[in-house]
């Protein structure tokens, strides 16, 4: 009797720890169905051509769009991809391909940690690095800021789809009298490319909607895009701004432009998905 | 007992008398006391051989006995490894290719090598792969220029028939045996004066492997091949030459049909009766 017992025991909690978890897995998607689903539905009837192709227009004038933070945000993914992506390749190169096990763990390791600095203190330090010695906020400093956060994601992502190259394919390389360098550039970063693609669309798409570095940097730009000295405004940074101001006008448009956020950065990620899908 | 030992001695001797020879007439690689380590580990204990040009030679001898690595320290690929050192000298044409102002790039120029698995890039196309050698050595080169080295090098290793209506699609296209045939294309064009070959038939079908048998008995007119093998009726079919390797020791090296009908060594013909290994 006492073993049916703890059988029929078992046999619920069993039945419980899987609900448990179902519900968890649940809480997973609901939140971006949520998150998803809300912005879409709200800024999607405040999503207009005009909100495009219109720049800004002072409160108390009807219409109008982000062109100029459109516009500023890619100049800004811009800037921080000239900048990021040498940078974080050749580092993911040189992790892969040429440092010894003991620096590979160790540039490795300092990577992840910089990967998971918070952002804004990372404005603050393009804050400190550019904006104070050139006395004013600018398109570059964020450009800048923006670049910190991805290089480590690129490196890493670069290096892990390097190494998942067998090693038979760096032998045949240098078997054929092929130099270190052009068998990198020739046959490994080649068969690398899915990966590598990946990581940089994936780093993009993280740099795309951070706010908080562009606080101390971009600042933000009520005459539209000046120059790269200048200051610069950015959808995030609209969104933030517009969103809690007292105007409906302004608020529509917040809608409008994380929902265009959105679109974006879940376009990148369904373009990622397409391409790696269709490579296996 | 003194004469019998006697009579023994000279019946060695009247065998040896009648080759006479421990290495092929003219070699084009000599190694001179040859060891190699994985780490702490010694793969390779003080060999020294003779490889004969435009021979040849096989190697054989149970999986992990060195012969591998032998090969691969006649084109410095053994260094590359995680842990591979090397000491003693491999002469080529007189020169050591160990001696510090070689370039090991330019020492894998001039001898190809054939690996057991087919390591065909598979990003690039059939064309490609074979012109891989020269267009990743060169800053740039014209198609043009590379189509009769594709051809000659494809027609050589038995390939071109096969191919010569979709030398764009990706080399990965290809079965087991053709990609293998590629390899030993992309080799040759690269115009080496040695093809080594890490058992290179041992992941084929026997119809795979008697076109690449075929190919080797074909090329050694122009190459110096070196060949390791489990497949002892292999060694025998092919090579001139045939070396055997125990853990780390060459205990033999004579004319194949020596090695394969009087070995001198007790453990050369237990193992080439199938009596272990």
């Amino acid at each position: 009797m006492n073993s049916t017992g703890g059988n029929l025991r078992r046999r619920w909690m069993n039945r419980l720890m899987l609900v448990i978890c179902g519900c968890a897995a649940a809480i997973v998607i609901g939140f971006l169905v949520l998150i998803l689903g809300y912005t879409i539905i709200n800024g999607v009837s405040y999503f207009n051509l005009d909100f495009i192709t219109q720049a800004a227009k002072p409160v108390g004038e009807t219409g109008g769009g982000m062109r100029e933070d459109i516009f500023g945000t890619f100049i800004l993914v811009g800037i921080a991809s000239i900048i990021a992506l040498p940078v974080g390749l050749m580092a993911g190169i040189f992790l892969s391909e040429v440092a010894g096990d003991k620096a590979a763990s160790v540039i490795r390791f300092s990577a992840d940690i910089l990967a998971g600095v918070p952002s804004i203190i990372v404005g603050v330090f393009a804050y400190a690095l550019l904006v104070r010695p050139m006395h004013s906020y600018s398109a570059l400093s964020a450009g800048v800021a923006l670049a910190i956060i991805m290089i480590p994601v690129v490196a890493r992502t670069a290096e892990e789809a390097m190494h998942l190259v067998p090693n038979s394919q760096r032998e045949a390389a240098l078997a054929l009298g092929i130099s270190r360098w052009r068998m990198i550039l020739g046959v490994i970063m080649p068969g690398a490319t899915t990966g590598i693609v990946t990581g940089v669309m994936l780093a993009i798409a993280r740099v795309a909607g951070e706010t908080a570095p562009l606080i101390f940097t971009a600042l933000g730009s009520a005459f539209g895009v000046q120059g790269l000295t200048e200051p610069i405004g950015a959808l995030p940074l609209q969104i933030y701004r517009y969103a809690l101001s007292p105007y409906s006008d302004w608020q529509k448009q917040a809608w409008a432009a994380a929902f265009l956020l959105v679109i974006l950065v879940l376009g990148i990620n369904i373009v990622v998905r397409l391409v790696s899908y269709r490579k296996k | 007992m003194m004469n019998q030992l006697f009579k023994l001695d000279k019946g060695l001797e009247a065998i040896g008398g009648e080759t006479s020879a421990t290495k092929p007439p003219r070699c084009i690689i000599e190694v001179e006391n040859l060891s190699a380590w994985y780490g702490h580990k010694a793969v390779l204990k003080n060999i020294s051989v003779g490889i004969g040009v435009r021979s040849i030679t096989a190697l054989i001898g149970p999986s992990g006995c060195g012969k591998s690595t032998f090969i691969r320290c006649i084109n410095r690929l053994h260094e590359v490894a995680e842990g591979g050192k090397v000491a003693g000298k491999i002469m080529k044409d007189g020169q050591d290719i160990y001696a510090p102002d070689i370039d090991p790039v330019d020492i894998r120029r001039s001898i190809g090598m054939v690996f057991q698995r087919a390591s065909v890039f598979p990003t690039m196309s059939i064309f490609s792969n074979v012109a891989s050698g020269i267009t990743l050595t060169r800053i740039w080169s014209r198609r043009r220029d590379l189509q009769d080295v594709v051809e000659r090098s494809l027609r050589k290793a038995a390939l071109w028939e096969e191919v010569k209506d979709k030398l764009d699609q990706s080399g990965a296209s290809l079965s087991g045996g053709q990609q293998q045939r590629l390899c030993i294309a992309r080799a040759i064009a690269i115009e080496p004066e040695i093809i080594l070959m890490d058992e290179p038939c041992s992941a084929l079908d026997p119809i795979s492997t008697l076109k690449i048998e075929e190919l080797m008995l074909e090329i050694k007119k122009d190459y110096t091949v070196v060949i390791v093998t489990h497949n002892m009726q292999q060694a025998a079919r092919v090579s001139d030459w045939t070396g055997f390797m125990l853990l780390g020791d060459l205990i033999e090296y004579a004319p194949t049909r020596e090695v394969f009908t009087v070995p001198k060594d007790k453990r050369t013909e237990d193992y080439i009766t199938g009596r272990f290994g």
